[in-house]
């Protein structure tokens, strides 16, 4: 069966994150009020063959904290769903 | 002649842009991004850097930029502007020129020096030139793989409006010697007026003996106006 | 907590707890140790290297700005014309987060330099790390590491526009735990443009600008006084993130502001220890105290508490001191570029930097006993006791009784420890700013400076550093390094005029380690002193160690010079051929000991390094420098690792360059490889047309210097005659080893 996988990579909250200061920035120039603030992510889709849906999230787990996301500085979220 | 350079706050070829400029006797005023005119005399220059830090997409936030409506009407009026690197992807993302940049195929920011084919005499910028002349110009970008529909690569085609290619040291336009995957080998393009250029390469690294070439003069000679010495 | 109990966690000692008590003469808060820990590690304070530091020269009439004055030293190029610049190490932060820690290294080496006054004109970075191309987990983590440290110097660099001209890279299974990421900065300024981190002028008030201080690198000076351990990664405070556009707002932003006349009193940037450090530094040189209010300072997160907002290390922060009444000008400036400028507090007569928060005073410290008065140690020394057996070197226990110098030269070329930088170097902009003569990849790099009235200066610049040699001597190691450098210097028609150092060394509680610190201070002190080369400062990295051991002794040194008038600056590779090639200096090869050739191709660290010669070494400076003022010289290229003939093969990896054929002297009883591949000091091979052989050989012996022509350049291969080996190499053959050995390691 295919499976989806959708792993959403973000800073965890003290990690500075420049990208969404400089939106946020860009933002209050154009006027846009009330942002309060951005923080910008990855998100990365993995389609797979699947099996054993404990298995395959443990492996996932694994990937996203070994490649995916740098613990250091990330978090990430595991999202996995049937269907391609 | 006298030539406006866009000053974004992260724009880091603004000194060299009017250095070359001077160097080729011209004229060259910093316009900071916040002010909102641009003399109908002048020619514009939207120079390499990283407009506002670029880290969203590059250029995504330099075209809401308080100068832009007038980097907009020069150019409808017909003025030469020029984008270079960081410029021509403002350019794109401001809608005058067509299509977008993209990551480098090969992911890494690349430094290093480009042979381009020179694809057309017909602009005001390749005017010093003949088709197939092969130039040598410096490329400093991460972000510089021409990416475009077919149909506007087409008409991009059809109309001439690819100025110059990565070609190898022998003229030859050939997939080897494309440093970022550009469709088509793009370096520069045009708009359909001609008077508005982008192009990855820094012609203003390659005005003078000692910075290793003088290949950039006539792109720069030509924008100003100035015809081929004979 | 007790007040002690808290300061031994903080890495304290109990005698300097002591010393802290009395100096306050009252039971410190938790504010106040926290300043302490910081301010006293080793990174700050350099408790354990002071009294060898002491050792270096530091004057001379360049030098316009000492060692320890201020965040950079500074001399004198001539025509009113200065050069500030510094070397500092981010070892630690990059072997944790090695992208962040490469780039925050390059943006805390920028505000170093752009703090003086100076607009930043080039970078400079020495790397070193395990072997790239080992099997399992070490080999992938170390491409990892190089990727991630490659890329982060490559995203700060590019973006605030400084151009990374040259550097060093390399691979050792010494720096497998542990990497090395020491990096430059050379600043250009006018001599009245020299500005001081001095808070001066009661009532003046303290200006915070740049980013929001967050709970970033929270002590990470006291984290980079530590040996790596496999906890590391865990305790680790938060990853300080680079921003390098906010850097390069802040840059121009600090110089629109130092050009409004007689406005700003003194500058420091926020490094290691941010706020803390910024405020007793700027006081204590200033002679006066600080007092500041941390509601005011712009924060990123909320419920920060005063301790963190005194020690967090944000990057891309400013400490800024103007005269009373000008606030407006500074508000304005910063505006314009977008960025905070917030008036923290004012200058006090009272010597202590007194912090408050909501109107309460957090913390009271005498700024001079916070910033001056650390301890200074005197650490145990001891020769290593396996010293004496590592440099024992029994050449017929290794090499082959045939040389098989063919096969040798063809491993040496394929390997990344000698391949082509150019992998590196394409990934940064080495170009921006119109100052880069020449590309990366030659002896020195060549920068352009417009002089003050116009028309231009020519600044050299190298970074030299080789743990190797200093491993198996690190007296002579040293010595050898600044001798190299200069040379390197030579090469380019430059004379020296400053030096900066990066001591990285283990864990200095180790008497066997601080020997080799001690050894190595000593041995650039020597030559430094013989080549009138003032040290005006840098940087020292210890605890340089992971559960493998410690790296090898490893200082880095940046030697910065000026291109003599009348000098045509040469490439250091062949062109077209049909030239005499010249070795200039002397024809020992110095023998095999620590040489590269023995440990990438028999696998063997041993023996020590030749003597070095500074004598003739000088001299044979001042002939190159004069050489190139003539005509008919093609090119030049220094003889250093991998000794004559690697550097005759690197003369033949130019683009179009042609091969050479050379006879070398192997003198009687020493070994082919050894005159090959031997690593001694003072020579430099050059290449000159026909006609000028005679002037040379003219020069040289007014110099007092040796000139022997050994070959021609020309035809397609690389010959040699050395003794009984008689070997050719196809140019075009090694060159396409050097220049894929390392993308292959690092790709695949």
């Amino acid at each position: 069966m295919k499976m989806k996988a959708i792993v959403t990579v973000t800073l965890k909250p003290s990690i500075l994150d420049p990208q969404g200061e400089a939106v946020a920035h860009a933002l209050q120039n154009m006027g846009v009020k009330g942002v309060q603030s951005v923080r910008i992510g990855k998100h990365i889709e993995l389609e797979i063959e699947g099996g054993d849906e404990k298995a395959l999230r443990a492996k996932l787990e694994e990937i996203s904290k070994e490649l995916l996301s740098n613990p250091v500085m990330e978090n990430f979220h595991l999202d996995l769903r049937a269907g391609g | 002649m006298r030539f406006a350079v866009i000053q974004f706050p992260g724009s880091n070829c603004d000194q060299d842009c009017v250095h070359a400029l001077q160097v080729l006797g011209q004229e060259a005023r910093l316009v900071w991004h916040q002010e909102t005119k641009i003399d109908p005399e002048e020619g514009v220059i939207l120079p390499g850097g990283f407009s506002y830090g670029d880290y969203l997409r590059c250029g995504a936030i330099a075209r809401f930029s308080p100068i832009m409506p007038a980097v907009k009407a020069a150019a409808e009026r017909g003025q030469v502007v020029v984008g270079i690197c960081n410029g021509f992807q403002i350019l794109c993302e401001a809608g005058l020129l067509p299509g977008a940049l993209t990551r480098n195929e090969g992911l890494h920011f690349r430094c290093e020096k480009a042979y381009l084919r020179v694809e057309t005499p017909a602009s005001p910028f390749t005017s010093h030139y003949v088709t197939g002349e092969t130039l040598t110009i410096p490329i400093a970008h991460g972000e510089g793989c021409y990416r475009a529909s077919p149909e506007i690569l087409q008409e991009l085609e059809a109309q001439q409006r690819v100025l110059f290619r990565y070609c190898n040291a022998e003229g030859q336009v050939v997939p080897e010697a494309n440093p970022n995957g550009s469709s088509h080998n793009i370096a520069g393009i045009c708009n359909a007026q001609r008077n508005v250029l982008g192009m990855m390469p820094h012609p203003e690294r390659c005005c003078e003996v000692e910075m290793g070439g003088t290949d950039g003069r006539g792109i720069l000679l030509g924008a100003a106006g100035i015809g081929r010495k004979i | 907590m007790k007040a002690k109990e808290f300061a031994l966690k903080l890495g304290l000692t109990e005698q300097e707890y002591g010393t802290i008590e009395k100096g306050l003469g009252r039971e410190p808060n938790e504010n106040e140790l926290g300043m302490f820990s910081v301010m006293w590690s080793e990174h700050c304070s350099y408790k354990n290297t002071r009294r060898e530091l002491r050792k270096f020269p530091t004057t001379g009439p360049a030098v316009l700005v000492k060692a320890g004055e201020e965040n950079a030293g500074v001399v004198d190029a001539g025509d009113g014309l200065a050069l500030a610049y510094k070397i500092e190490s981010h070892n630690h932060p990059s072997a944790v987060e090695p992208f962040q820690g490469a780039a925050t290294g390059v943006g805390g080496i920028l505000r170093d330099i752009f703090t003086m006054g100076a607009r930043p004109v080039a970078f400079m970075d020495s790397l070193r790390f395990g072997r790239p191309e080992a099997k399992g987990e070490a080999g992938k983590r170390t491409r990892s590491l190089i990727h991630g440290v490659v890329s982060g110097i490559s995203h700060y660099g590019n973006c605030v526009g400084v151009p990374t001209v040259g550097g060093e890279l390399v691979f050792d299974p010494a720096y497998e735990g542990n990497p090395l990421v020491n990096v430059f900065c050379l600043g250009t300024l006018r001599h009245d443009q020299i500005r001081r981190g001095a808070a001066k002028g009661v009532g003046n008030p303290v200006f915070y600008v740049g980013a929001k201080t967050g709970r970033d690198g929270l002590a990470g000076a006291a984290f980079a006084s530590r040996d790596l351990t496999e906890e590391s990664k865990a305790d680790r405070p938060a990853v300080q993130v680079g921003d390098p556009f906010v850097g390069k707002l802040l840059f121009e932003a600090c110089l629109d502001l130092y050009a409004r006349p007689d406005l700003v009193v003194g500058v420091q940037d926020m490094g290691a220890a941010g706020l803390t450090c910024s405020t007793c530094e700027t006081a204590s040189r200033g002679g006066s105290g600080i007092e500041i209010e941390l509601d005011r300072v712009p924060q990123r997160e909320t419920g920060m508490t005063p301790y963190e907002i005194l020690l967090s290390e944000s990057q891309e922060r400013m400490l800024i001191i103007v005269h009373k009444g000008r606030e407006k000008e500074l508000k304005e400036i910063f505006a314009k570029w977008g960025l905070d400028a917030a008036e923290i507090g004012y200058v006090t007569e009272t010597g202590k930097v007194v912090v408050k928060a909501g109107g309460k005073v957090v913390a009271a410290v005498p700024a001079r006993l916070l910033a001056d008065d650390a301890p200074v140690y005197e650490r145990e020394a001891k020769v290593p006791a396996q010293l004496a057996e590592k440099q024992k070197l029994d050449l017929k226990k290794i090499l082959p009784d045939q040389p098989k110098v063919k096969e040798d030269l063809l491993k040496l070329a394929a390997s990344p420890a000698t391949g082509s930088r150019r992998w590196v170097w394409n990934q940064y902009d080495h170009m921006v700013g119109l100052r880069t003569v020449g590309k990366p990849g030659s002896d020195a790099a060549v920068l352009r400076i417009e002089k003050p009235g116009g028309g231009w200066v020519h600044v050299a610049m190298t970074l030299d550093g080789n743990g190797r040699w200093c491993a198996q001597d690190p007296r002579e190691g040293s010595k050898a390094l600044v001798a190299e450098a200069c040379r390197n210097l030579a090469c380019a028609g430059a004379v020296p005029l400053g030096l900066t150092d990066n001591l990285n060394y283990g864990n200095p509680h180790d008497p066997e380690i601080f020997w080799q610190l001690r050894e190595g201070v000593e041995g650039m002190a020597d030559a430094c002193r013989f080549f009138d080369l003032p040290v005006t400062g840098g940087n020292v990295s210890l605890y340089n160690q992971s559960p493998a051991g410690p790296i090898h002794p490893t200082p880095v040194v940046g030697v910065v010079g000026k291109v003599e008038d009348g000098v045509r600056l040469v490439p250091g590779v062949f062109g077209k051929g049909g030239g005499v090639i010249l070795l200039l200096g002397t024809q020992d090869s110095g023998g095999l000991g620590a040489s590269l050739y023995l440990q990438e191709i028999h696998g063997v660290l041993a023996g020590k390094l030749g003597k070095v010669d500074l004598a003739t070494e000088k001299k044979l400076h001042v002939l190159m420098r004069g050489v190139l003022k003539l005509t008919g010289v093609r090119s030049v290229h220094d003889v250093g690792e991998g000794g004559i003939l690697w550097a005759l093969a690197e003369m033949t990896f130019g683009e179009d360059s042609a091969g050479a054929e050379v006879a070398l002297a192997c003198s009687q009883g020493e070994r082919p490889e050894e005159a090959l591949f031997g690593e001694g000091a003072g020579r430099i091979l050059v290449e000159v047309e026909e006609e000028t052989v005679t002037t040379v050989e003219q020069l040289a012996k007014e110099a007092g210097v040796g000139c022997h022509q050994i070959g021609k350049s020309g035809g397609a291969d690389l010959q040699i005659t050395c003794g009984s080996v008689k070997e050719r190499w196809g140019a075009r053959e090694l060159r396409k080893l050097f220049t894929e050995s390392l993308p292959k390691a690092l790709e695949g």
